[in-house]
């Protein structure tokens, strides 16, 4: 028999304004093991924990029930305090009676009944516990940073400084991300490309960091510390160690159709191609739709006039594989498509124009080498229209609920730098909020308003008409002055919400880390584990988590790489214990169990048993316990019920289930 | 729902949930303050996959008078398959329970993920309402168990 | 009070529309063909109900201008849609004279000769796909 303490936290009012904690201690003491009950203002405090520790000694406690906040909360401080006054870790139990009762419940007897109920499961199951050793795995040393943005970019660096190897895994055919399309950022203006190419050339010079770009994740197994990743290199049909990137062959290539990825599509790129002049690594890639050789064997122009001789139509998709410690995510965004968004017009006018197009057509390295035209005929634009907010902040189901935070800032950063070029540009912004929290944001959007005259009219567009003579005529609202405004205007630039890149959710799925319903990657804990998945090993770094700007980013990058170098500095992890186990005596050998095994873990030995005398030799199931991850899939399977789950047996449960049943 | 004109009817009902999505979503919607009835409780396991069929016919014999369980949608689960292999399983288990008089209402697998706390409380509080319209489960209780 | 709160919660299960989502961003006025025929602008409809001052809105000319076209419905981004109120709110006055619909004879006297009639707009509405 067990000797069990209970301990009730108040967690403040949290708990104790609806569950009568002291009616919990009185009737728990009743129950069978219990020999100790008392409760506390804040369990989880240092006071409380000397409690804890206080009671084991004292009553001689073997196992221990703390009745508090989810056990995603605190199981692991309790299980600490446990074993620092000398029980096993594994012998600590929590019943969850804040997030699904107190906070829940609002009638106070309801919710002390609930409680009673919970704790008494919980005491049913300690009952039950065996004390259990967690096993030790190695770490594998390196780290995998999926996505090359600044994102990535940063992340990797921060970890190949610790001194640990990084691979980057980028998709494109260069490394750079969203910001290198970028023209300026806010709020300094300083040139996108100024900051961020340095940083590319450190990443790709860094001894400590491997790039392998226009490549993507194909397979992921394993778990922390000892991931195999197989990653795609997709054909180049250049060899990378003979390039010099010397560009003769994109300037001779005579296929020049296909659509600018770099330039969102705006102007025509040759077949063979490096996305953009500062593109890293400077080697091309055939685009294989586009290639005259590819699509009808003829041609061969790029082949003849490299002096390199780089050229290899016959090269193949290469799959490596590869292992890692611990793996970054960092796929970054893409804004959403409009084609639902009919009233602004976008696909029907060519000066109807995404945030994102702008910043190309401004970048000197643009479709239109950076002056403010119209892309319908080439004419300057004498009256500009931003609409905020185009598919953020919806609940219906066009947009998206969230707010796409970065669209305020880039707006009045755009607005700036027109007046700023073109002072008789007139410029007006329809907004619903102006939302500039951040360090000198404010300043800045009210330096757009006061120092360059940017009209500002709180109220959304709600059409935009093209006209027969290619005006767009804009109809919104000023809701300050309650007027309804028509307005003619030669370009209108939406700010397009953004949306996680569309492959993260098959990402997601791969590396088994929780997404949310606007695919951004879910975080351990919303405050206190912003960086890491919970899924142990695998972290996040920039937008796949959430809408967030460059500082934000990189500071973000940051953390995750020292929470990588954190997990890389460790020899050894110890893992869980509660794996399955299998019951020589039972087991009858037939390989249900390891079918259903995703990891691997079961094999089948030959072993000597002695069942109730009778010795012989039978073919048994064996756990692995480094590889299981204690999922229970087999408990189920067996036929025989030889497969057992630890911390979570078929004993146990079913303690569970009487207890809340009685 | 009043039995014998006095007593309003109090349902048992046990609720599994895994440990990566569906309890993380318990906790969600519990930091939310979305109410959902006091008769659910849960047991937390490790996947949708541990939750043996076993368990869910003990429920019943102790006099539970629904079952519900949560895993992660398909395609997310912690541990790659184990809710599928949870959802076959339950839906031979739940055939043939129905097959001996426990309505199918009385059982039910939902998929909730760890950032739908909206989805769980919404469940169980549509899950509570069915099993208080079908009213005290009396198939396969053991009658030596009802105090 | 009571009244007054009575009305405002009819106008609601009329429309079945929910008058808290709406965040205030004007696309319903900025996208309404009859504002500037309106004492009362299609992005007030909402704080009208908020305010349970559903008597003004019953009063207004609004609830005879408005076209009924649903522009406001379809691109309102929060789901709010001012223009199921405002159908809500005429279903009120038309319900208070103790019959389910407007008689043809009642028709002309509200119309504006200038603006195209509700009905017509609304078979467009209905019929356009």
């Amino acid at each position: 028999m067990q000797r069990i303490g209970v301990f009730v936290c108040h967690c403040g009012s949290n708990i104790a304004a609806t569950v009568d904690v002291n009616k919990v201690v009185e009737v728990i003491k009743a129950e069978p093991g219990v020999v100790h009950a008392e409760d506390y203002q804040y369990m989880c405090s240092e006071a409380g924990q000397e409690k804890i520790a206080g009671a084991i000694k004292e009553h001689g406690l073997t196992g221990i029930v703390v009745c508090s906040c989810s056990p995603r909360m605190h199981e692991g401080t309790f299980r600490k305090c446990a074993e620092k006054a000398g029980i096993n870790p594994y012998m600590v139990e929590i019943a969850n009676i804040r997030e699904q009762c107190s906070w829940i419940h609002k009638d106070i007897e309801e919710a002390t009944k609930k409680a009673v109920i919970l704790a008494r499961a919980a005491v049913a199951k300690v009952n039950l516990n065996t004390p259990l050793k967690p096993g030790e795995s190695r770490v594998t040393k390196r780290a995998l940073v999926i996505g090359g943005g600044i994102a990535g970019i940063q992340t990797a660096l921060d970890i190949a400084d610790a001194g640990y190897e990084v691979d980057i895994v980028e998709k494109t055919p260069s490394i750079g991300g969203r910001m290198s399309q970028l023209d300026k950022t806010f709020p300094t203006l300083d040139c996108s490309a100024c900051i961020l190419t340095p940083k590319m050339v450190d990443a790709s010079a860094h001894e400590k960091i491997n790039i392998y770009t226009y490549s993507e994740v194909e397979k992921v197994s394993g778990f922390v510390g000892d991931f195999t990743v197989d990653i795609r290199k997709k054909a180049r049909y250049v060899d990378m160690t003979k390039c010099t990137g010397c560009g003769v062959c994109q300037e001779k290539c005579p296929s020049k159709k296909g659509l600018s990825e770099f330039n969102r599509g705006l102007n025509k790129r040759s077949a063979i191609y490096t996305p953009f002049a500062q593109a890293i690594p400077n080697v091309p890639v055939i685009d294989t739709d586009q290639c005259i050789k590819m699509k009808t064997g003829k041609c061969g122009l790029c082949e003849k006039v490299c002096q390199a001789g780089a050229i290899d139509y016959t090269q193949k998709d290469e799959i490596i594989s590869e292992k890692y410690g611990a793996i970054v995510v960092a796929t970054g965004f893409d804004i959403i498509k409009l084609d639902q968004y009919d009233e602004y017009a976008y696909s029907q006018s060519k000066d109807v124009i995404t945030s994102l197009e702008l910043e190309r057509i401004m970048n000197a390295a643009g479709p239109t080498k950076g002056h403010l035209e119209r892309l319908s005929d080439g004419k300057s634009p004498k009256n500009i229209v931003f609409i905020q907010c185009v598919g953020s902040r919806c609940s219906d189901n066009r947009g998206k609920s969230y707010c796409s935070k970065i669209c305020c800032m880039y707006t009045a950063k755009h607005a700036m730098l027109i007046r700023d070029k073109y002072p008789d540009v007139n410029v007006t912004v329809f907004y619903i909020d102006v939302r500039t929290p951040g360090k000198n944001f404010d300043e800045f959007y009210r330096r757009a308003v006061e120092e360059y005259g940017v009209n500002y009219i709180k109220g959304q567009v709600g059409k935009v008409a093209p006209q027969p003579d290619g005006q767009l005529m804009v109809h919104g609202v000023d809701l300050i002055d309650n007027k309804q405004i028509k307005m003619e205007a030669d370009m209108v630039v939406l700010a397009a919400a953004i949306e996680p890149e569309s492959s993260v959710r098959k990402l997601a799925t791969m590396l088994t880390a929780s997404i949310d319903t606007n695919n951004f990657l879910t975080e351990a804990h919303p405050k206190l584990r912003p960086v890491e998945s919970p899924t142990a090993g695998v972290f996040l770094s920039g937008v796949s988590q959430g809408p967030k700007d460059i500082p934000e980013t990189v500071a973000q990058a940051g953390a995750a790489a020292i929470k990588v170098v954190g997990l890389l500095a460790k020899d050894k992890l110890l893992t869980n214990p509660c794996t399955a186990h299998s019951d020589e005596l039972l087991c009858n050998g037939c390989s249900t169990c390891a079918n259903v095994c995703p990891y691997g873990a079961i094999s089948y030995e030959d072993k000597q048993v002695n069942d109730h005398g009778i010795r012989e030799t039978r073919r048994v199931a064996v756990v692995n316990t480094a590889l299981c991850q204690g999922c229970g899939a087999c408990t189920v399977a067996c036929p025989s019920g030889a497969m057992d789950l630890q911390g979570f047996s078929n004993r146990q449960i079913i303690a569970e289930v009487d207890a809340i049943c009685r | 729902m009043p039995i014998n004109g006095n007593e309003e009817f109090r349902p048992k009902i046990v609720a599994f949930c895994c440990n990566w999505c569906s309890y993380a979503g318990a906790d969600l919607a519990g930091s939310s303050r979305l109410a959902y009835p006091a008769d659910v409780k849960i047991i937390r396991v490790p996947c949708s996959c541990r939750v043996n069929p076993m368990f869910i016919l003990r429920a019943f014999e102790k006099g539970a008078d629904g079952v519900i369980m949560c895993g992660c949608h398909p395609g997310d689960c912690h541990y790659s398959t184990g809710n599928y292999y949870a959802r076959r399983r339950m839906t031979l288990l739940f055939s043939m329970l129905d097959y001996i008089g426990v309505e199918q209402g009385r059982t039910r697998v939902e998929w909730v993920s760890a950032a739908e706390g909206v989805k769980f409380s919404a469940t169980m509080n549509e899950f509570v309402e069915k099993i208080r319209s079908l009213g005290k489960n009396v198939r396969l209780e053991d009658l030596r168990c009802r105090n | 009070m009571e009244t007054s709160f009575k009305s405002a919660e009819l106008i609601r299960e009329i429309s079945g529309v929910n008058p808290y989502k709406c965040m205030k961003c004007g696309k319903c006025s900025a996208s309404c063909p009859s504002y500037n025929e309106m004492d009362i602008k299609p992005h007030q409809f909402v704080s009208y109900v908020l305010n349970e001052d559903i008597e003004s809105l019953v009063n207004s000319k609004s609830l005879w201008k408005c076209l009924s076209c649903f522009a406001c419905v379809e691109r309102c981004p929060r789901d709010v849609k001012p223009g199921k109120l405002i159908d809500a709110a005429r279903q009120v006055v038309v319900r208070q004279k103790d019959q389910d619909y407007l008689s043809p004879n009642e028709i002309p006297e509200l119309l504006d000769p200038d603006m195209p009639q509700q009905l017509l707009v609304s078979a467009f509405r209905k019929y356009r796909r």
